[in-house]
């Protein structure tokens, strides 16, 4: 059931899920800092799955941000951290 | 990608950004990865729909999200980018200021203001989406004269 998220290892700092688009560069950066910060992390590109599958996704995502802007990181499935907010990142994982 | 491909495109939206008053980020690398978005998404979608947005597929429902969005303004005025940072501001292209990510202005909810009645112009006004253009004539032009945002971009603004 539902899609495989991609998985990133590292320092688990919580259950941390960020929905990505793949061309999005805000994305790119998103995903550069949890790697620089060592962040254990699932990711998915929400443009590269298609159908039923993304409607799951956009409904997942719209739980946290109504928007459904990206990226959208979900922590510990309560909180949420929208756009590349490299402070807030940071603070969070540092 | 081919890289001769990123290339044409890259020269192109530089060449009509300057020559209209706007620019593209400075930072090559970065501008250049969000044109190859553009690309794959002319090639997924069969238009160029704004890289860091989630298109529908659907052209209609896209038409405001189709890069130039109808964000770029006034998002340029309020953070000195755009959405996707494609188009950045005077000082943020001479380095006086940094791009940083910005809130989407995007409200799929918000309904459309209905033109006003006209008071017998005799042609109807229509407004450029991307820029603001206006003209006074029958149906739009083809291609916005100023920005060149295609016609389906058009509103009317007055009616006739």
């Amino acid at each position: 059931m539902g899609v495989e998220k991609i998985h990133v290892s590292g320092t688990k700092k919580g259950d941390i899920m960020l929905y990505a688009l793949s061309t999005c560069q805000w994305c790119r950066k998103t995903r550069e800092l949890l790697n620089e910060l060592k962040v254990d992390y699932h990711y998915i590109d929400v443009d590269l799955v298609t159908g039923d599958d993304q409607k799951q996704l956009i409904e997942e995502i719209k739980k946290f941000n109504p928007a459904c802007s990206f990226p959208t990181m979900v922590i510990d499935e309560k909180d949420s951290i929208v756009g590349f907010d490299e402070d807030k990142i940071r603070k969070k994982f540092e | 990608m081919e890289k001769g491909k990123i290339d044409r495109l890259f020269n192109k939206l530089d060449r009509d950004a300057e020559s209209t008053g706007y620019h593209l980020n400075p930072d090559t690398p970065f501008t250049r990865s969000l044109v190859k978005g553009l690309i794959v998404n002319q090639e997924r979608y069969g238009y160029q729909a704004c890289p860091c947005r989630l298109a529908s597929g659907n052209q209609e429902e896209d038409l405001d999200i189709i890069c130039p969005c109808d964000y770029r303004d006034p998002d340029l005025d309020r953070y000195g980018t755009c959405y996707c940072s494609l188009y950045v501001d005077e000082e943020i292209l001479k380095g006086k200021k940094k791009v940083k990510a910005i809130p989407e202005r995007r409200d799929k909810q918000q309904e459309k203001n209905p033109a006003p009645a006209s008071s017998g112009l005799g042609y109807p006004v229509w407004r450029c989406r991307v820029c603001g253009y206006l003209c006074a004539r029958d149906n739009p032009p083809g291609v916005c004269p100023v920005c060149k945002a295609k016609k389906e971009r058009f509103e009317v603004f007055v009616e006739k």
